[in-house]
């Protein structure tokens, strides 16, 4: 471990001690939010305090030896110095950050947090750094620009995730100041279920022996539709196309074989409620993928008989957010 | 928090930055440093910027610590030590090589940027000359531009552009802080024993060779500043260290009684100046013989040098009255004289045979010193630059054998002749001419000037001054070095009369030197009070200048703050009219996505209206090439665009 490191722990500690007492003030702020003077807070680095003590040295040195330049040379690089200060909070004033993309994941898989950072300024503003927990995104605005970026994160559990607390921080234009802001924007995307890996077939409208996915389709053809942006290559009716020259996609009859029915009742009694989420999730997943039609049957909701991605996000939303107390405060 | 910098690639740009940087700090040293050392710094940095260039980064693991250890070692072996002025910096410009080696993080730049600012500073101990302060600023320049490429890449115009907005912003706050910073006189601490030795000048004892190595340098030794005319070339002798002592190779000074005033009656003609002495790290206060009593905090020696209380760190300025004229020495005490006619036994016999002759041909003291005079006169000894090296009885080799001599020479002879003949004889070592810069009228003596004179003491007389050197080549005395040398002989550059134009140059670029000094060097406690009460402010309250600094700082924070907050110029009337566009399509119920382009805004907007998607589509696609096509919009173009835009509507 070298001294450097040695320094950081206490003074990394302090910055968030810092920033926690900041970030307890706040309440969740609705996006977008306009970097104002009064939120953004400079600090010198730890490269920023060992210039500091390099410059007390180098004066105390110049009065020592009498030293006209010496005293020029250090007042002019602590003039440095104290410039950098506001160009780094230059570059963190006028910034807005707005919300782009919050695709839903499953749990597990990493989430994407899409926000869009944008200025009018006609200069670039330059070496600015988007933390949260779990990601760091380091970026460069180009004069008067939207940039988008995404800050991904890990979903432990299902159900609404916030991006939490964010720190937007710059140490242009020298790295020995640095300016931040802290934001804890009202940004939540949807967390879905992790399928179950290895679950058993559904049960078949029928309740007791399950459709195998492979059956599926082929015989319950029922002609071409035109093509949903949501649809499935699978199901683009490929010859139809290279004849056509429009994209058609094939259409299977939802008859009584066709429709699935995903009943929480219907399984097992010693499933734990996760596992049961997970199970169905599994299923809407695949009936999804296959293009079946299905219906979901939850306590107090039931959900279809439908088809295609919208149903499917309904479904999993209400697996998603299946028993939790949260849903009010997020909109979809 | 820099980012992640282990690519070798988006190193690159600082390691390059970091060369010049470094470069540019360390070449003013290389004439100071060991060869060794030089060299060593600059193969590091060369090699490690061309390897830099093939890709190849890694410096093997033990090189480092080995080539440390091992120039550590070299260094302490160069100087006994590790402390002090000279070896200090040794130190600095290793380290910086060896922080160069091994720089692979920003870590590592910002310690490398930090090290050339202290080897900046070690570079002001030797000269703070104009030049070395530009030096620093281009030094400042790169330091400044190394770290911030760090951050950003650009090319290195770019770079030095933002560099140059930094310098500007921080001028004010240099010019402010380097007025009203307070200044304490140093030093603090305790100087280590060489911190000023790089210091050219007199020392306080002579061998053969020591004076002709200071007329090589041009340095200026002090200025002075007649008010009125001048003295004569002949009455030019500005005392310095007095040389009685002999031990037959050198010749030592002697601890003189000091007091508080002179120990003559000062007579005859005066001339008044004013004397700004460079620092030479020793006490004595350069005047014209012989001074009057009243320089300020000096004390007058029994040998008429003026001493300063501490030894001379910094240019010193202080008045002085001159008269030439003046009886000296009329009651010296007999132990001085006695020490003055001291030999080592033995030494120089056919220089003692020499002056067992005057006295027998000559009773009278003085016509010994007339007779010695003109003997040397009739000798047909040579005024050179580069005398041959003498042995151990050296008058005795310089006046029969090589008859070649610079002054040291010529006076060392002359004294020790004066003893043999029973005539109290002392060195006297000091500057003798001066010239006038034509641009500031300021009397100027260099190192070169620098000259060795004798004394001798004369019953009913006291000391007179006899220049043995003039007697050989007499135009030293009028003409200055290079009058006196026969034409062939090597003399430093400046001093050859052919060069007048040379000279010319150099004369002005002195008389800024001078402005410099008084200006920027010499300000020190007393000229910033004096400049402070002339801008109203009492020089002894603290509080006043402490609220003096405050207001001034305060005013350059806000001017930065008012700057930084500048609202972003809005006259680009092509953003204007896509705006004016975006409004209307919010009115009507489609605000623009923060995340879309044109393009998409449009299509999306199209799809809603369908009636108007061929006019929608088209001003979308005219706006996008007018703001990110090639070159940039035609003020008509614009003009075209707003006003299909105006005429829009849904």
């Amino acid at each position: 471990m070298t001294p450097g490191h040695l320094l950081a722990g206490p003074l990394t500690r302090l910055r968030h001690t810092i920033d926690r007492r900041l970030f307890r003030l706040r309440p969740a702020e609705a996006l977008p939010i306009r970097l104002r003077q009064r939120r953004i807070f400079v600090l010198p680095t730890r490269a920023g305090w060992v210039f500091g003590l390099t410059l007390f040295a180098m004066l105390l040195a110049s009065i020592n030896y009498t030293l006209s330049l010496g005293f020029a040379l250090t007042f002019l690089l602590a003039g440095i110095g104290i410039t950098s200060i506001f160009h780094a909070f230059r570059t963190l004033l006028g910034l807005e950050i707005a919300a782009g993309p919050l695709p839903p994941v499953h749990s597990g898989e990493p989430a994407q947090f899409g926000l869009v950072l944008s200025h009018h300024r006609h200069t670039a503003r330059e070496a600015i750094v988007v933390r949260t927990a779990h990601s760091t995104v380091a970026l460069d605005l180009p004069p008067d620009t939207h940039t988008p970026l995404t800050l991904s994160a890990p979903t432990p559990a299902r159900g609404w995730q916030r991006v939490g607390r964010i720190t937007i921080e710059t140490v242009f234009p020298l790295g020995l100041i640095r300016a931040w802001s802290v934001l804890t924007p009202d940004l939540a995307l949807l967390v879905y279920p992790t399928p179950e890996t290895s679950a058993p077939p559904p049960p078949n409208a029928a309740g007791s022996a399950g459709r195998t996915h492979a059956s599926s389709g082929d015989d319950d053809f029922a002609g071409l539709r035109a093509h949903r942006p949501t649809d499935s290559p699978r199901q683009i009716a490929w010859k139809a196309v290279a004849r056509s020259g429009t994209l058609v996609a094939k259409q299977f009859q939802g008859g009584a074989g066709g429709l699935l029915i995903f009943d929480w009742h219907q399984l097992p009694a010693a499933l734990p409620g996760e596992a049961r989420l997970q199970r169905l999730a599994r299923w809407v997943v695949d009936a999804a993928r296959d293009d079946a039609r299905w219906t979901l049957r939850l306590p107090g909701q039931t959900l279809g008989p439908d088809r295609g991605a919208q149903h499917r996000h309904r479904c999993l939303r209400a697996l998603a957010l299946f028993r939790l107390n949260d849903h009010a405060q997020a909109t979809d | 928090m820099p980012r992640p910098p282990t690519e070798a690639t988006r190193f690159a740009d600082p390691l390059r930055w970091a060369a010049a940087c470094a470069g540019a700090t360390l070449a003013p040293h290389l004439p100071r440093l060991p060869i060794w050392l030089g060299a060593l710094a600059v193969l590091i940095l060369a090699w490690r910027v061309l390897r830099q260039r093939t890709g190849q980064v890694a410096v093997p693991r033990l090189v480092t610590p080995l080539l440390g250890l091992t120039a550590g070692g070299l260094i302490l072996a160069q100087y006994g030590t590790l402390f002090g002025k000279q070896a200090g910096i040794a130190l600095l410009v290793l380290l910086l090589g060896l922080k160069y080696l091994e720089c692979q993080r920003p870590r590592d730049i910002h310690v490398l940027v930090l090290l050339c600012f202290f080897l900046q500073l070690g570079l002001f101990l030797d000269t703070q000359s104009p030049l070395t302060g530009l030096g620093a600023l281009a030094g400042c320049v790169l330091a400044t531009a190394t770290l911030l490429s760090l951050h950003t890449r650009h090319p290195v115009r770019t770079q030095l552009r933002t560099t140059g907005v930094l310098m500007l912003q921080a001028l004010p706050f240099m010019v402010v802080l380097f007025i009203l910073f307070p200044r304490i006189p140093g030093p603090l601490w305790g100087l280590p024993a060489d911190a000023f030795s790089g210091r050219t000048g007199l020392s306080d004892s002579m061998q053969p060779g020591a004076i002709s190595e200071l007329s090589q340098s041009g340095e200026i030794a002090f200025r002075a500043h007649f008010p009125d005319t001048p003295p004569p070339p002949a009455q030019r002798y500005w005392r310095g260290p007095v040389l009685t002592d002999f031990d037959g190779m050198r010749w030592t000074g002697r601890r003189a009684a000091t007091a508080d005033h002179p120990a003559y009656t000062p007579d005859g003609r005066a001339y008044t100046y004013e004397i700004t002495l460079e620092a030479h790290n020793r006490r004595w206060l350069l005047a014209l013989d012989y001074p009057a009593g009243g320089i300020p905090a000096a004390s007058y020696a029994s040998d008429f040098t003026v001493l300063s209380r501490e030894p001379v760190r910094q240019r010193l300025r202080y008045p002085a009255v001159a008269y030439p004229d003046s009886r000296v020495g009329l009651d010296t005490p007999a132990g001085i004289l006695r020490a003055a006619l001291a030999l080592p036994p033995g030494s120089n016999p056919r220089t003692r045979a020499l002056a067992a002759d005057l006295v027998e041909r000559h009773p009278q003291p003085a016509a010994r010193v007339a007779a010695a005079i003109d003997w040397l006169r009739s000798a047909d000894l040579a005024y050179t630059l580069r005398p041959p090296r003498l042995g151990t009885d050296s008058a005795d080799a310089f006046l029969f054998d090589t008859r070649q001599g610079f002054c040291e020479h010529f006076a060392s002879a002359f004294v020790i002749l004066m003893r043999g003949a029973g005539v109290p004889a002392r060195v006297v070592t000091g500057y003798q001419g001066g010239e006038l810069n034509p641009f500031d009228k300021a009397m100027v003596v260099r190192q070169s000037d620098a000259h060795a004179w004798a004394e001798v003491w004369l019953d009913g007389e006291g000391w007179r001054r006899v220049d043995p050197t003039a007697a050989s080549a007499p135009r030293r005395i009028d003409g200055g070095l290079a009058a006196a040398l026969p034409d062939d002989a090597a003399l430093p550059l400046l001093v050859r009369p052919d060069l007048n134009w040379l000279r010319t140059l150099r004369d002005r670029w002195e008389f800024l030197g001078n402005a410099w000094n008084q200006w920027v060097l010499g300000f020190d406690q007393r000229r910033q009070r004096t400049l402070l009460s002339r801008l109203g402010l009492h020089a002894d309250d603290w509080r006043q200048i402490g609220a003096a600094l405050l207001v001034a700082i305060g005013t350059l924070l806000a001017a930065l703050l008012w700057w930084a907050q500048r609202a972003p110029r809005r006259d680009d009337p092509l953003h204007r009219a896509w705006q004016r566009f975006e409004r209307k399509l919010t009115r009507a119920g489609l605000p623009r996505l923060p995340w879309e382009g044109p393009a998409d805004y449009a299509s999306r907007a199209a799809t809603q209206w369908p009636d108007h998607a061929t006019a929608i589509r088209h001003i979308a696609h005219r706006y996008a090439r007018l703001r990110y096509g090639v070159g940039t919009a035609s003020q008509r173009d614009t003009k075209a665009l707003d006003s299909q835009i105006r005429r829009f509507s849904i």
